[in-house]
């Protein structure tokens, strides 16, 4: 049809709220950013002790890198999540599954997981010390109970989570009950399952650095703490800066496992 | 194998769903169900293939299960229920891995249930890839891949575009002439049930009573020819006047399951 000069154009009215990631504008921010606290930092804007500047903190973190004094914060720091990572989420997940499926259970551990989910692990440290000492036990086992408690409850959701008709399905295809937990419920439950391991993998990366200020020699909780006393800001931050990079490698790691377990989504 | 509904009652809670439904399958039919939404026919379904307990009454079999059939009472659903991770052919071969097959007999029972549903291209392709049609040809093929005794079909093709169904419904009739495997066809389908079934089964509003049972008239194999359009349009009516009123009565219900 020809355009009609009576007529009007109906306006587009479904814009916006769209949110798209860019590509090169992080990456500008952050530098300028940065760029900012430099020039700021060299024009003695922000006094250097109690806010370096980011060449000084790259400075430390050479520094200690050449001394070894890094590589040795930083696995002692990775080892404590590594070894009480495994066992929370162990822990967590056989828990989860077994509220997730057994009537008893549920019943026994609901409560009881609930009531002590939401105590902030580091307060039981003192007693974990008592009990184990103050060496490298007590510290694991609190990024282990930390771990445990989200593990075991995001296990659970998704357990409840896997379609009831899929069991349906496979209990009327005569599938013994245990290999319909390995091939429907596992595998159903693995989405939340590994949601519930991104939120324990912060909380144990927040309970070790906790673990390292209370009583270790070694790890970047330590190396934070030790700066900060001698007032050696630069290294202070550039342990920050440490943290950072772990939370976000554990973090990347997750996703890579979520697309390699998850690529049929 | 001839399948038995033996004064099947059920309620959910306070909710009479059943009522004493008496009912025979014969071997080698396939029997349609019908009656208007939640008059109870999924769960009559449930209970026939023992995945509901009634709460009155009992299903039960008559005879042996055929060579080789390795799940006598086999379910086909509305929803497809497939596993969103597996590929076409593992969500096939699931209904096997159970059993002692050798590795040669198990891919020839997938290759065979694929070919028949038409998947064979389609053995890798995950169900997110695959149109409604589709995934329930897989249904079909997880179904058949045991060599059922007895087909228990929860409408099957109620998910699907209209022109989908129909072509399900011609592919299901050529699979059933193969072994004239005894099914049990639910549908709220009138027309459905005219064209795919032996016999009728008609079941009131909640709760659920077996108000007719009616052999259609015409052979299967002639129900497309003109000489016999006018008993079947003469039984869809009668049908159809003695549902329409239930079935009113049934959508304009509120349900307060317990
Ligand atoms: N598990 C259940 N618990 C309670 N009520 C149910 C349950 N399943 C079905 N119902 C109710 O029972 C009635 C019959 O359901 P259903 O057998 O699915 O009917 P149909 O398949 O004929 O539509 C419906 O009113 C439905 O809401
Ligand atoms: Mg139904």
């Amino acid at each position: 049809m020809p355009p009609d000069a009576a007529a009007r154009p109906v306006d587009f009215r479904a814009g916006g709220f769209e949110p798209r990631p860019g590509r090169t504008a992080p990456w500008i921010a952050a530098a300028a950013i940065l760029g900012a606290w430099q020039i700021a930092s060299a024009a003695g804007l922000l006094p250097d002790l109690f806010m370096p500047s980011p060449e000084a903190v790259i400075t430390a973190l050479g520094r200690m890198w050449a001394s070894g004094e890094l590589t040795l914060h930083l696995i002692a720091s990775v080892q404590r999540i590594a070894i009480g990572f495994a066992i929370g989420a162990a822990a967590g997940l056989a828990v989860g599954f077994a509220m997730g499926i057994v009537s008893l259970a549920r019943a026994v551990g609901l409560p009881i997981v609930s009531a002590l989910f939401p105590i902030p692990k580091i307060a039981l440290l003192p007693l974990l010390i008592l009990w184990l000492g103050i060496g490298e036990p007590s510290k694991v086992a609190t990024i282990a109970l930390g771990v445990f408690f989200p593990t075991a409850l995001a296990t659970k959701t998704a357990v409840d989570g896997v379609p009831r008709n899929l069991i349906r399905m496979a209990q009327s295809f005569g599938m013994p009950a245990f290999a319909i937990v390995l091939k429907i419920v596992a595998p159903g439950a693995m989405p939340g399952i590994l949601g519930g391991f991104r939120i324990a993998a912060s909380i144990a990366l927040i309970l070790v650095t906790a673990a390292e200020m209370i009583g270790a020699e070694h790890g970047v909780g330590a190396l934070v703490l030790g700066a900060g006393n001698l007032m050696q800001t630069d290294k202070l931050i550039a342990g920050v800066v440490l943290l950072s990079i772990m939370g976000l490698l554990v973090a990347a790691g997750i996703g890579a496992l979520e697309k390699w377990l998850l690529r049929w989504r | 194998m001839e399948l038995r509904a033996e004064g099947i009652g059920h309620r959910y809670g306070a909710l009479d769903v059943l009522d004493g439904i008496d009912l025979s399958v014969r071997e080698g039919e396939i029997l349609a169900v019908i009656g208007p939404s939640g008059c109870g026919k999924s769960t009559l379904l449930g209970i026939l293939g023992g995945l509901i307990r009634p709460t009155a009454g009992r299903a039960a079999i008559v005879g042996d299960a055929p060579q080789g059939c390795l799940n006598a009472l086999t379910y086909v659903f509305q929803d497809f229920a497939l596993l969103p991770w597996r590929s076409v052919a593992g969500n096939v071969g699931l209904a096997l891995e159970h059993h002692p097959l050798s590795r040669g007999e198990r891919h020839r029972r997938i290759a065979d249930a694929l070919a028949l549903t038409g998947l064979a291209d389609f053995a890798d392709a995950y169900p997110k890839q695959l149109s409604g049609g589709m995934r329930q040809r897989v249904g079909i093929a997880r179904a058949i891949v045991v060599r059922p005794a007895v087909l228990l079909m929860d409408e099957p093709l109620s998910a699907l575009d209209a022109q989908t169904r129909e072509l399900l419904q011609e592919e299901l009739l050529a699979i059933w002439a193969r072994e004239r495997t005894t099914t049990v066809y639910v549908t709220h389908n009138l027309m459905e049930a005219l064209r795919l079934a032996d016999r009728i089964a008609v079941l009131s509003r909640r709760p659920g009573r077996l108000k007719d049972l009616i052999e259609v008239p015409v052979p299967r194999e002639m129900r497309g020819e003109p000489g016999h359009a006018a008993a079947l349009t003469a039984l869809h009516d009668r049908l159809w006047q003695s549902i329409r009123p239930e079935a009113a009565a049934a959508d304009r219900e509120i349900v307060d399951a317990a």
